[in-house]
Parts: C-alpha cells; sequence; structure tokens
C-alpha cells in the first residue's frame, strides 16, 4: 500500500496536504476543523502586529458560468493580537501533536522585532516558521511582505536574522511579482533558509462593475490591487516552482502554492520536485472537505503508477522541462481526427482555419479535397439552403439529420497532414476526450535541436516539410 | 385601416383558459438560462442553424445569452425570423434545432435551444417591446398580402425592411391566422401571437380586417399594389362523408381549437371523439381533455407507426390521457338531435399501402363531440382563372423567391407546401419578401 508519509526540511508529515496562510487557517478553532477533515499540516495565518482591514476584501473572474476561476483579495494578515494566535497555536499542536503547524510571520524589518517574533512563535510550539516575503498589497507598503521578497538583499538578510534565533526549520514565502523568482530563491538560501514556498499571490485587478464603473473589490467606490489566486494561477506556479527546483544554487526543500486543488495539481507540483502542497482558493471555494478526494486520489493515482511513497516521483519532471533551445525540431506529429467519435461541432476547424495553420477541410462529402473553400463560403452555403421541417407524411424519404444519430460524413473535419505542424490546437479544442489524437509521424530524421543547428552552423534555414 | 389598439390588448382574456393551458413547457429564469447558454458549444456552420428554416443564427443568440447581451441575442432572433418568440413556443424543436445539435453525440442532452430563444424574446417585451429594426427608405412600391398568418407577416415585415409598403388583408377579426388560432394554448397562447405582432408591426405594416379576399378584390388589389403575395394557407377540414355529419356537436378540429382559444368555448362534454392522428387531432383531443371531458378518444383508421403526429406529440397525448383506437373508422354518427354515439368499424391491420383496409366488426361508442381532423383542404379557387399554376390545389412557387408562375404573384406558407409549421412559413414569406424586393428592384432597372 502506497503511503502519503512525508518529511518536509525534517518536519515529519502524515500527508503532503496542507493549508496555505490564509482565511482558512485563520484561528485554531479552523485549524483544528480542517485537521479533522484530514489536512495534514495548516500554515497560520500570518502572524505579526494586528492590522485593520476593510470590506469587501474578494473578488473573482468567473468563466463561462464556472465560479471563482481566480479569486483575488485585499485582505491583510491576522487583524488578531499575536498572544491570541499564539496561545491557539499552542492547543492545536497539544490536541494535534502528528499534525503539523506553522507559523507564517511578518513583522517590521528590523533585527529584535524578528528575534522577538520567532521565539515567541517556537515558544508556543510551532512545528516550523513560515517567513511571508510575499504579501503583495497593503503590507507592501509598509516595507513589510513582497515589500521585502522583491529585493534579494532584504530577503537574505531578514533570512539571516530568523536564523540566528530559529530553532526549527525557516521556509521562505516568495513573491512571484518579481523578474526572476530565482533571485529571491538564492536570496533566501544564502540568508540561511532551510526550504522556501512558492508562489505568494499575483498583484491584479480582477475588474471593473460596468454599471458603477467601480473597480472590484469594491471598497467605497474605490480598489487597490490584490493577490491573485485560484486554478487560473496554477500554471504560473508550476514554472516558478520548476524554475527554483531546477535551479543549481537553490537546491531548497519547496512546499508548492498556486492553484491546487486537487489530487492531479498535487501530484504535478510533486513531479516538479514539491515536497508538500499548500491549498487556499479550493477550500475557500469548497470547504476542508476536498482533502479528501485529494488524498484518495493521489493515493489511487500512486497504486496504479506503480509508486509506494511520494519520494518515489517527487521530481521526476524536472529535468524534462528544458530550454527551448534543446528541443528536438525533427519530432513530427500530426493530428488525426477519430471519426467515430467526432459529433460534428467543426470547432476544430474554424480553430484551425483562424487561429492556426488552415489545415482543416470539411471536405470530406465532396468528391475530391476541396482545400480552397474559406469558412465563409461554407456558413455561405449553408445559409442558402432550404430547410423545411420533416413531416414524416409528407416527406416520403423521411431521414433528417437530427436527433440521436451518427455525424454527418459532411460535418466530420479532415487534417491535411502534409500541412498539419502538429501545434495541438485542434485537440485542444475539440470538446470530445480523444476525439483528436496528435501522433508522431515517421520522416526519418535524427533528432536535431536548435542548438545543435546553430553549433553546425545551420542557424537561419527555413524548415521545410520533409515528404516520404 | 391600421389599428391604433395594440392587438395585444385586443386578445380575449378567458381565465378558465388561461387556468386550464398553462405552458406546457415552462419558462427559464435567468439563472437556469446563463447556465443553459454556457453548455452550447458554439459550432462553426452550426447544425442547429441549419435545420431551422429560418437559419436563425442559434450559437449566437445563445452565446449573448451568456454573455448578458439579450438585446442583441433577441436582435439575432428577429433578424432571422421575425416570429421568433411564437416560434420559440410552437416549433417541433425535436426534429427541427434541437434534434439537429451535436449534444445528443456528447452527452445526450441537446442544448434546450427553444427555451433560451424564448428567454431572449420574453426579455425583449419585458423590456419595452421595442422592435431592433427600422424600415427601409421609401421606395414608392407597395405589396398587397393576402392572409395574415406568419407567411405574410413574415413577408410583411421583410418588405419593410426594403422600404415596400405592405397592406395585410385577412378574413378575420385580429392578425396571425393559425399562429393565433391554431396553436395549441398551453404551446402559444392566443396573445403571445398577438403581442409579436404588435412588435412587427411596428415597422409600420397596414391591416385591413374581415376581408375575404375573392377573385374581384383580388384583381382590384393587383391593379393597385405592385406585387401580390399570397399566404391565405389551406381552406376547411375534410369532410368524412358519412351519415350524421351535420348533426349539433360535429365540429372540425380547427374551429374547436380557435373556439376555445378565444374563450368561446370553455368546456367540454363528457366524451369526446376525435378522428384523425396528425398534430391537429392531437392538439384537439389534448385540448378537450383539459376542457373536462371524462374520456377522450382519438380514432384513426392506420396503426401507430402510420400517424403522421410528431412522435413528441402522440407522447403528450397519451400522458394527457387521451385514448387511442387504432385501425378503426367511423361509418356513421348516430343521434336524434345531437350526436349520442358513433358507429364504428375495426378493420384489418395493413401497412400503408394504397389498398383500403379490410373491414372487420362495428361496434359503437356513446359520444358527445365528435371532432374532425382529417386534413384540410386547399383554398385556391379564388386564383382558377388559369394565370398562376397549381399543383394538387397547391400554389407553384420558386422556392428560392417565392415567386409564382404568374411574375407579380408571390405566395408561401401552407398554400405552398400542403402545410407544415409556423417557422416554415416565415421561412417562406422571408424568401418572398427578399424575392419580391429583389423583383421590383429589377423592374425598376429595366424601366
Amino acid at each position: 500500500m502506497p503511503t502519503l508519509k512525508t518529511t518536509f526540511a525534517g518536519i515529519p508529515c502524515i500527508n503532503p496536504f496542507w493549508l496555505a496562510s490564509a482565511p482558512p487557517t485563520n484561528c485554531g478553532e479552523q485549524i483544528m476543523r480542517a485537521f479533522d477533515a484530514g489536512w495534514g499540516g495548516a500554515v497560520w495565518k500570518t502572524i505579526g502586529e494586528p492590522i485593520m482591514n476593510v470590506s469587501s476584501r474578494y473578488s473573482s473572474i468567473d468563466w463561462n458560468n464556472q465560479r471563482m476561476m481566480g479569486l483575488n483579495n485585499i485582505e491583510l494578515i491576522s487583524d488578531r493580537p499575536i498572544e491570541v494566535n499564539l496561545r491557539e497555536i499552542s492547543e492545536v499542536k497539544r490536541r494535534y501533536p502528528k499534525h503539523v503547524v506553522i507559523a507564517s510571520l511578518m513583522v517590521e524589518s528590523n533585527r529584535h522585532a524578528w528575534h522577538d517574533i520567532v521565539q515567541r512563535a517556537e515558544d508556543a510550539g510551532a512545528d516550523g516558521l513560515e517567513l511571508n516575503f510575499g504579501c503583495p498589497h497593503g503590507m507592501s507598503e509598509r516595507g513589510m511582505g513582497s515589500a521585502v521578497g522583491q529585493v534579494p538583499e532584504y530577503c537574505s538578510q531578514i533570512t539571516g536574522w530568523v536564523k540566528e534565533k530559529a530553532r526549527t526549520p525557516v521556509v521562505v514565502k516568495l513573491t512571484p511579482n518579481i523578474t526572476d523568482i530565482r533571485m529571491a530563491a538564492r536570496a533566501a538560501k544564502q540568508g540561511g533558509s532551510d526550504a522556501l514556498s512558492a508562489i505568494n499571490t499575483i498583484n491584479s485587478i480582477t475588474g471593473i462593475d460596468l454599471n458603477t464603473l467601480e473597480p472590484r473589490p469594491n471598497v467605497d467606490g474605490k480598489s487597490s490591487h490584490g493577490g491573485y489566486c485560484g486554478p487560473a494561477v496554477k500554471p504560473i506556479a508550476l514554472n516558478m516552482v520548476q524554475q527554483i527546483m531546477s535551479d543549481e544554487q537553490v537546491q531548497l526543500p519547496l512546499s508548492a502554492i498556486g492553484g491546487i486543488g486537487s489530487w492531479q495539481d498535487a501530484a504535478e507540483f510533486i513531479l516538479l520536485g514539491a515536497g508538500t502542497v499548500q491549498v487556499c482558493t479550493a477550500v475557500m471555494h469548497y470547504g476542508y472537505r476536498i482533502v479528501e478526494d485529494m488524498s484518495d486520489g493521489l493515493l489511487a493515482w500512486m497504486r496504479n503508477k506503480g509508486f509506494e511513497t511520494l519520494d518515489d516521483f517527487r521530481g521526476l519532471t524536472v529535468s524534462k522541462v528544458t530550454e527551448w533551445k534543446h528541443l528536438n525540431l525533427n519530432y513530427k506529429i500530426v493530428a488525426r481526427i477519430h471519426e467515430e467519435l467526432c459529433i460534428g461541432c467543426e470547432l476544430c476547424y474554424t480553430a484551425c482555419w483562424d487561429g492556426a495553420h488552415q489545415c482543416i477541410h470539411l471536405d470530406r462529402a465532396l468528391s475530391a479535397p476541396n482545400t480552397s473553400r474559406t469558412p465563409a463560403m461554407i456558413t455561405e452555403e449553408s445559409l442558402s439552403r432550404i430547410s423545411v421541417t420533416p413531416i414524416a407524411k409528407l416527406d416520403t424519404n423521411g431521414t433528417s439529420e437530427t436527433g440521436p444519430q451518427h455525424t454527418p460524413l459532411s460535418r466530420i473535419p479532415r487534417v491535411d497532414e502534409e500541412e498539419c505542424v502538429g501545434c495541438n490546437l485542434c485537440s485542444l479544442v475539440c470538446p470530445v476526450s480523444d476525439c483528436i489524437t496528435m501522433e508522431q509521424v515517421d520522416n526519418g530524421l535524427p533528432p536535431e535541436t536548435w542548438e545543435e543547428r546553430v553549433s553546425a552552423g545551420m542557424t537561419a534555414t527555413p524548415l521545410v516539410h520533409t515528404k516520404l | 385601416m391600421s389599428e391604433t389598439t395594440p392587438f395585444f390588448a385586443q386578445a380575449p382574456r378567458t381565465p378558465e383558459i388561461t387556468e386550464r393551458f398553462p405552458d406546457l413547457h415552462p419558462p427559464l429564469n435567468r439563472t437556469a438560462a446563463i447556465a443553459e447558454a454556457n453548455r452550447c458549444l458554439y459550432c462553426f456552420d452550426a447544425p442547429c442553424t441549419g435545420a431551422c428554416p429560418t437559419h436563425i443564427d442559434v450559437p449566437r443568440f445563445i452565446k449573448k445569452i451568456a454573455s448578458g447581451n439579450l438585446e442583441g441575442s433577441a436582435k439575432t432572433i428577429l433578424d432571422a425570423n421575425i416570429l421568433g418568440a411564437s416560434c420559440s413556443r410552437a416549433c417541433p424543436v425535436d426534429v427541427l434545432c434541437e434534434g439537429a445539435c451535436v449534444m445528443h453525440r456528447y452527452n445526450k442532452q441537446p442544448i434546450e435551444i427553444a427555451k433560451l430563444q424564448r428567454f431572449a424574446m420574453d426579455a425583449l417585451h419585458e423590456n419595452g417591446g421595442s422592435l431592433p429594426f427600422s424600415p427601409g427608405e421609401d421606395t414608392g412600391k407597395s405589396v398587397a398580402l393576402v392572409g395574415g398568418g406568419p407567411a405574410s407577416l413574415a413577408c410583411a415585415a421583410e418588405l419593410r425592411r426594403h422600404g415596400i409598403k405592405a397592406e395585410i388583408f385577412d378574413a378575420r377579426p385580429l392578425p396571425g391566422g393559425l399562429n393565433t388560432y391554431g396553436v395549441a394554448e398551453y404551446k402559444l397562447p392566443l396573445a403571445e401571437s398577438l403581442r409579436e405582432i404588435d412588435l412587427l408591426a411596428q415597422l409600420g405594416v397596414a391591416f385591413n380586417f374581415s376581408v375575404t379576399v375573392d377573385d374581384k378584390i383580388l384583381s382590384d388589389l393587383e391593379a393597385s399594389h405592385d406585387a401580390i403575395f399570397l399566404g391565405v394557407g389551406l381552406g376547411g377540414i375534410h369532410q368524412l362523408g358519412i351519415t350524421g355529419e351535420s348533426l349539433p356537436g360535429v365540429q372540425n378540429a380547427l374551429d374547436y381549437i380557435a373556439d376555445y382559444k378565444s374563450g368561446k368555448v370553455t368546456a367540454a362534454p363528457r366524451r369526446v371523439a376525435v378522428i384523425g392522428a396528425g398534430n391537429t387531432a392531437i392538439d384537439a383531443a389534448n385540448a378537450a381533455v383539459r376542457l373536462g371531458a371524462a374520456d377522450v378518444h382519438l380514432i384513426y383508421r392506420r396503426g401507430r407507426e402510420q400517424i403522421s403526429a410528431f412522435a413528441f406529440e402522440y407522447e403528450h397525448a397519451k400522458q394527457e390521457g387521451v385514448k387511442f383506437l387504432w385501425h378503426t373508422t367511423p361509418i356513421g354518427i348516430l343521434g336524434a338531435d345531437a350526436v349520442e354515439a358513433l358507429d364504428l368499424v375495426t378493420l384489418e391491420a395493413s401497412s400503408n399501402g394504397p389498398s383500403p383496409p379490410q373491414a372487420r366488426e362495428n361496434f359503437q361508442l356513446s359520444i358527445d363531440l365528435v371532432i374532425l381532423a382529417i386534413g384540410q383542404s386547399t383554398h385556391t379557387d379564388f386564383l382558377k382563372n388559369g394565370q398562376i399554376k397549381l399543383e394538387g390545389g397547391h400554389v407553384l412557387i420558386d422556392r428560392v423567391t417565392g415567386q409564382t408562375t404568374n411574375p407579380k404573384y408571390f405566395a408561401g406558407g401552407d398554400c405552398t407546401n400542403g402545410g407544415r409549421e409556423v417557422v416554415d412559413a416565415v421561412a417562406d414569406g422571408k424568401r418572398a419578401g427578399i424575392g419580391i424586393a429583389a423583383w421590383l428592384e429589377g423592374q425598376r432597372a429595366n424601366t
């Protein structure tokens, strides 16, 4: 039986699922309920001198009637007194000794303030410390949060102060609001950090109310840029995690954050080297209960793949992400449409004509291939056709192209494989799984990268389609 | 000539009818409409659009619902089909747009196009019901339209958008023809048909009611107008040709439907028999059930497989409680002063072949009302002066332009196609409107 047990920067974890420092970890009562639901750890809502919040605080992006594809917040760190948070940390740790409690910290940038808060958090029983160098709104205006994370020297210096005092592992949380996240990661490493977490939220304005012309989230007619998170940011997070994990100068354990809400998301981040994963938006949307399938699904996948522990697959994909110049220019794939699965929506056709390389055609029902008919010609032709309501008594041949029957041949697009550049777009827009597959074509050419071409002096030669 | 009181306000309001004929397909609310609209895949060259006789750009109007552009959605619908609201309620969408939806092959759940279309059109009416089109620049031409049903209305709207005067002549006191008087009230209430006609009347269509056009009036119209559009529909329901057919208690289905829709009939007697098995027969049978009949029999000389009603209509009638007598035909209507019973004979089941079925045995059924729904005759006698070619009583037209063999005459709807759906009549009328405009333009260019 596979196990989800793991160790992160020396901290034993019953599973890799942690709640990120955010509203779901605001107080001890919440965190204990989360642990009951199956979460393995929680990073406490950032502790520091209590702040004042505004209302409202959140705003989101919906997509095709699905809620919260992306979430933005302008909430600050904990608005509760430091001693209340610390007392609750003690209580949680007393009642849940095997669960991980990480204290997220943010205080003003002086050595004494950091020493003081580190001491108090560890005395309270925290298993580790996460330094919030990422919060992009409000706190950064006061010289904290991303104001630190965006300047590698500050990041390094404060990490150093913390390390002077800390007895538990120190995790530096990185901001993505920076040109190259590796600079901040290296700075944290130089400061002595034991681990990293990334990414914090991304600077954003989610939208504007078109009735009032006011931005969201609305605070008395105004708004402020907030931190963006949720499913929409996952690709950005995956990229930054990969950049950090493949950096030879960093080499630290990383707790991944950014749009994680399912076991697949978790597996992907672990494949890029993450030690644990942190979740916020998905819990804010659906509650703590989502962790059940994250555990269950990940274990099932591990069983199917033959992985016993997270270490068995951690980082396996890191080296498969490379610079473009190392990609094989002679690898050739083409789109294949599986007729029996095609429902006839023709989205691949319009996508290829308007968004790609005009190599999908609607000519299967014609006597010969015809690649010169444009989308406008096809629409025009359809609109000029006279349709009538089929009535059994009047239409003796009866059959019409309606109801649950096979897709008419005329509606199944055809790929011109000679012209297809293998871009994937058609298979991405196709609503049916496996209906359009991208299949490798043997062009008889050995692998060759751009770098190899450059070194062989064949730089600017345009690629030509090789016919077998 | 044109009405000042909106037609909608002239609709008879009968509470019993409203109560007994609520929406068969209740409308979507905003939440449901947006959820449904977002399911649409936005097909290219969408098959729903192709299946619609008026070629409404279905994915376009649905995406406009999803984006919150309800005004644009209604405009998209009306641009293709000026009776878009009526059609959203009256169309047999199972064999049209929704039948063609690719989602049948995706998860077997076609997009609820009719309900979305109704949602967009209802929204237009709720927001004041202002037609999003203006008449075209006046060309000085005028067209007389004979009949005020869907074909003429669609043709008139198209003509007005081309700047051509459109004057409608109808035998009834209110416009809309079968769209107003002939569609089951639980699908399309009479008042809703009128409301939609008020909308298109904003283009400046002239209406003349209670005028039955005969050959004399027709020749006057021909002299005073640049072209004539014939949208006269079909004639009366066929007779059975058996004894007792003139007894009180024998009625034809179209009159029966028109009578209850306009509130002249608000209750049915206990025992009702409907002869025939087309969509009209089913509408009449369902109406009798809803009007309180305890026993409604639909009597058909052939079997279930030979009915001309749509399958979903047959299923609906079964749910309403209509009973079916297959392979049965009346040979006499019995009664002293009014209908008392039907003399029926069962027939050998036979295929749909030409030979008449063989009688097996006789029986009688006590009946208080007999409704005939065995098809309509044609209504083209007044055209018999030879200038317009007929075929089987139907007006022969060029399908693309609607032009008859007499170039000044155009036609569309049931009088040309033998009796189809509202949407077919609208498509015919629209094509004819464009055809007339092009022909008049050609005439002008030639002079």
